[in-house]
């Protein structure tokens, strides 16, 4: 083998405490070395030329250079030997800047460890083999799961891209939390009539398959090919004949059914469509409530119905679809504050959450738009706002803030004073955290226009006295305890990832921090992307997130999806594990510990053996150190390349 | 269960009757109680506002006491003597700090397991007695007496400390009354400061602070307050006519020690309970109880009779129909 040796100088950040030419004096001895020097800025464009030069001139098959961290410039120098004509797997690289010169002052201890990194990096490249990359088909269809403003954004992105979109939705209508704001801030306009359009947009593309009141069952296959069974759930009522009339709920007489969507705020029929604009809208029944599950008689609904639509036995049903990528938008949940006693741990009526407070303000909502206490309908006077419930409190394992919710909590304070002129509102806060386009300017608003009292301070707790509720607090400006009598107390509950989120996290094959949030596969550089292959994530589900944003990592992970489809073709990272059939022994033990399910089993003249899918392998390496026979090996790190680079170090 | 009892210095003085009708009613409960020989100071005011290592070395020698007697659980009464025996456990979990009382004892405790548990007598009665073996056990309910049960401020906080019930809304208390007959009224200020020891040097400060506890139950139809510490006791009893009723003062509020009243559903003699020792009468919520039971008794015999009435009525009139149809 003809190996070259370049070491860089990074101009003084590794010539000021490295003897580069030194180094590159001492690699010319190493094992197959023929050609080497030293090089200003190796990554500029004379220093990739003479890189280039050199290979042509000393016909060298393989390339080390000693510069900085393999993760901004490895592909920069593979491009480089490529061009020359060596595969682009020939290629070694030391990193002698953050891990020499950056962190030791001793210029001779810094040369000699720089000369040794060198040295381990030849012992690899002897080894190395040339690498070629698999291209395969890909299905050019992506699955959704979520229709909140996230889900929904993406899905017309990808819809209007000209690819097919699965849409799966758990409940049975798409727009998620947004659907049930009164306005948004900080333009307060109103929320259904900018999500409305989009909600009717999905129903009526024709790329977009819409499977409400339906969940990811299971998920297989990897990147361009997997295979999704999606369990649509009984909704007793046959879609393709509903119309959405709502004659059925006029006449169902079981009218204390939960009402999920206004909150629980009251109560509805048995057979419902949640709200006027719901996407799809039609009726479902639920069986918990319904006279004809839980009595065995009624079928009142099945009598009006004019269509006949009813189906009082209709059963689950699994259906499979197969997409080529999929965008998760599956959003967050609400802190369960009855676990704060102090705030009366639900046993007040008259304290609500937020979201309950945006269906009172909403014309759509349960009261009509009129605010009204949940206790006796009466239009409170006094509102009391108190922020941070279930977000940065360690006590209750909450230590992030929401990021929302000062932002919402000035907007229902404004909203307040608009419906009620002579009310007085008091928000009780810890910081005002309105980073965003015109945030700031709009809870100055609130204060200054609206004359919302902000109290800076804790709540301590509430207490009924007569029909208000005694808030008793701290004013930390002043320096006193402030108790403020209300007739309503609306508390800004934190956001919490979605019921289920880590669950479908496991399906999904990605990861999930401590609060069940998933993990984007780069905080600031790949922010949609996952570790997973062809798994995109979109708005509140990888942490909470206001709408602006939310709609923003829809058209991103849109833009990933229609990338990543652009190509015919994909290609797959030939640095993936391979098993030599001749040492394994079907153990099994790399299929049960691969964490991306990338090894399965095939017979091989009447004996199991594993095989590695090569589309779902990641690389990591994992199963390399579980197999017993040493049988699967992850190319390009291999035992034997290993080993070389300890060799090199322990023993020379 | 080998219980220790730890009965604090006020058990001694100030609140003799809590301590004895602790005892007696774990007497007519079974609980036997085993005393702490030479048993101290827990380490409370001023000790602990002072030094930490001083006030957990008095604490420790007396749970070391415990444990040479050979019991597994302290149970103490009082609930300052309870935040400083528990306080002073949780911090000798720390090596540093162990060793530095160790220092300050004849006897130390070698490692943190030495030391026994520490509980409060109404945690033992609820949770190691349980309800279903005292309710089993009453013989005088406490039909028509409603209550207000006060737990204080420190009886459950801090909760990673006191490890009992909700930090904020306990219920222990509320469970026993109710299995012990009485009627407990919503009492949103459970937890809320009595105004503790300013009662020496602020005056003013306990005035509001029981006042507003007093007023509340009031508020709420109680008949008495229920207490399970010596200082709420004397703040709310003794104190009572210094206190500012919010909207103006309108009774006399009977303050009971739940042992008081559990010795009294348990029959045991009102003398063994020292009932004699509270300021405000205790009679005077017995007697609202009484009026309270008649007057419901009235009630349902006047409801009984007016559906006797109607049932007549009809009766008579169905018959008269009948009549006429004939
Ligand atoms: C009271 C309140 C007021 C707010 N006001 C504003 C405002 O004025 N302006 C603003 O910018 N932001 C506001 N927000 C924040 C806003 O709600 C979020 O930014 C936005 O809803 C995030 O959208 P999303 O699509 O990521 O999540 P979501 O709205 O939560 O949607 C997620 C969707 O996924 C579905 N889903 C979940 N799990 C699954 C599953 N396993 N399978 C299938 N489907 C699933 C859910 O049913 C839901 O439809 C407010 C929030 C609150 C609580
Ligand atoms: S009556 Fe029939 S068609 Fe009309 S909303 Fe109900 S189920 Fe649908
Ligand atoms: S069958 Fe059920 S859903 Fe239909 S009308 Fe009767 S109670 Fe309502
Ligand atoms: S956004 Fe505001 S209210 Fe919400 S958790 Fe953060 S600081 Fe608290
Ligand atoms: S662990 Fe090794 S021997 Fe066992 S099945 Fe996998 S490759 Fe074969």
């Amino acid at each position: 083998m003809r190996i070259g040796v370049f070491v860089c100088h990074c101009g003084s950040n590794i010539g000021g405490t490295v003897d580069v030419p030194g180094v590159a004096q001492v690699a010319r001895a190493y094992p197959d070395v023929v050609f080497s020097s030293d090089t200003m800025y190796a990554c500029s464009e004379p220093g990739q030329a003479a890189i280039v030069d050199a290979i042509r001139e000393h016909a060298l098959d393989g390339v080390v250079v000693a510069s900085c961290t393999p993760r901004m410039h490895e592909p920069t120098f593979r491009r480089t030997v490529e061009r020359a004509g060596l595969n682009r797997y020939m290629f070694e690289m030391a990193n002698i800047r953050e891990h020499v010169s950056w962190i030791g002052k001793d210029r001779e201890a810094n040369s000699n460890k720089a000369a040794e990194l060198v040295r381990m990096a030849v012992e690899k490249l002897r080894l190395n083999a040339p690498l070629y990359p698999k291209s395969f088909d890909v299905t050019k269809r992506v699955l959704v799961i979520g229709g909140g403003v996230a889900g929904i954004q993406a899905a017309l992105d990808c819809a209007d891209g000209g690819i097919e979109v699965v849409l799966v939705e758990r409940e049975s209508t798409i727009g998620g939390k947004m659907a049930k704001l009164d306005k948004t801030f900080p333009t307060v306009d109103c929320s259904s009539c900018i999500l409305g359009p989009k909600m009717v947009d999905v129903s009526q593309h024709p790329n977009i398959r819409l499977y409400a009141h339906a969940e990811v069952e299971k998920i297989g296959g990897y990147v361009g090919n997997f295979k999704v069974d999606v369990r649509r759930k009984a909704t007793y009522v046959d879609w393709e004949l509903c119309t959405g009339c709502g004659l059925c709920m006029e006449k169902c007489p079981s009218k204390k059914s939960p009402d999920a969507f206004n909150e629980h705020v009251g109560v509805t029929t048995s057979i419902n469509i949640p709200f006027p604009q719901a996407i799809p809208k039609k009726a479902i029944i639920d069986p918990t409530s319904c006279r004809q599950f839980v009595k065995g008689k009624c079928g009142v609904c099945a009598k009006v119905c004019p269509t006949g639509a009813i189906r009082y036995d209709m059963e689950d049903q699994v259906v499979t679809e197969e997409v080529g990528a999929i965008i998760t938008a599956t959003g967050y949940d609400l802190f369960d504050y009855t676990r704060y006693a102090e705030y009366g741990g639900g046993r007040y009526p008259d304290v609500i959450t937020s979201l309950q407070y945006e269906r009172l303000l909403s014309a759509s909502g349960p009261t009509g738009g009129h605010v009204k206490r949940p206790s006796d309908g009466k239009e409170p006077k006094t509102v009391v706002f108190i922020q941070c419930v279930g977000s940065r409190d360690r006590s209750v394992d909450r230590p992030y803030c929401s990021g929302f919710c000062c932002m919402y909590t000035a907007k229902q304070a404004v909203l307040t004073k608009d419906h009620i002129p002579d009310s007085r509102s008091y928000v009780f806060y810890m910081d005002i955290r309105a980073n965003g386009k015109m945030y700031e300017e709009f809870t100055r608003r609130a204060m200054e226009e609206y004359g919302v009292q902000y109290v800076r301070g804790r709540v301590s707790m509430i207490v009924p006295q007569g029909d208000k509720y005694l808030v008793r607090g701290v004013d930390t400006l002043l320096g006193e305890q402030v108790e403020v009598p209300a007739d309503l107390v609306v508390l800004a509950v934190g956001a919490e990832s979605s019921h289920g989120a880590p669950q479908l996290a496991e399906k999904l094959r990605i990861s999930y921090d401590n609060y069940g949030f998933f993990m984007e596969s780069h905080c600031k550089l790949r922010p949609v992307e996952t570790n997973t292959a062809g798994v995109y994530l979109a708005g509140a589900c990888q942490g909470p997130k206001d709408i602006p944003s939310s709609v923003g990592q829809g058209s991103a992970a849109a833009a990933k999806v229609l990338g990543l489809f652009s190509r015919g073709r994909l290609e797959s990272d030939p640095q993936i594990s391979q098993v030599d059939v001749r040492r394994c022994v079907g153990c099994g033990k790399c299929i049960t510990t691969c964490p991306y399910g990338a090894i399965e089993w095939m017979e091989l003249r009447g004996e199991m053996k594993a095989r590695v899918i090569e589309t779902v392998c990641q690389g990591c390496g994992i199963c390399t150190v579980t197999c017993p026979q040493g049988a699967i090996q992850l190319q390009h790190f291999t035992d034997n390349q290993i080993l070389a680079e300890v060799n090199a170090l322990c023993l020379s | 269960m080998n219980l220790a009892y730890y009965p604090g210095c006020s058990g001694l003085g100030t609140s003799r009757e809590y301590e004895r009708s602790t005892r007696a009613a774990c007497t007519a409960l079974g609980v036997k109680l085993t005393d702490i020989p030479d048993w101290s100071c827990c380490g409370s005011t001023p000790a602990h506002a002072l030094e930490h290592a001083l006030s957990g070395a008095l604490s420790a020698r007396n749970l070391v006491g415990a444990a040479k007697v050979g019991c597994d659980t302290v149970a103490t009464p009082c609930p300052s003597c309870l935040s400083n025996l528990k306080t002073a456990r949780h911090r000798m979990a720390d090596d540093g700090f162990r060793a530095k009382v160790g220092r300050l004892l004849d006897q130390p405790a070698e490692k943190l397991a030495d030391l026994p548990d520490v509980q409060s007598v109404l945690e033992t009665l609820v949770t190691r007695v349980g309800l279903d073996a005292i309710r089993a056990k009453v013989r005088q309910p406490l039909a028509g007496l409603r209550v207000a049960p006060y737990y204080g401020c420190i009886m459950t906080r801090p909760a990673d400390v006191m490890r009992f019930d909700d930090p904020e809304n306990p219920t222990s208390m509320d469970d026993l009354l109710t299995a012990l007959g009485a009627e407990v009224v919503p009492f949103p200020y459970k937890v809320e400061c009595c105004g503790a020891s300013y009662g020496v040097t602020r005056r003013d400060i306990v005035a509001r602070l029981s006042g507003r506890l007093l007023g509340a139950a009031r508020d709420a139809g109680a008949h008495a307050v229920v207490v399970a510490c010596p200082l709420c006791q004397m703040n709310l009893d003794l104190r009572q006519t210094q206190v500012e009723w919010p909207g103006g003062r309108a009774v006399d509020m009977p303050v009971f020690y739940f042992t008081q009243l559990l010795g009294r559903a348990l029959g045991v003699p009102d003398a063994e309970l020292g009932l004699e020792q509270l300021c405000v009468d205790p009679a005077i919520a017995f007697r609202r109880a009484a009026q309270a039971v008649a007057a419901r008794q009235a009630e349902e015999a006047a409801l009984a009779a007016k559906a006797a009435a109607k049932a007549a009525q009809a009766k008579q009139a169905a018959s008269a129909n009948e009549g006429g149809r004939a």
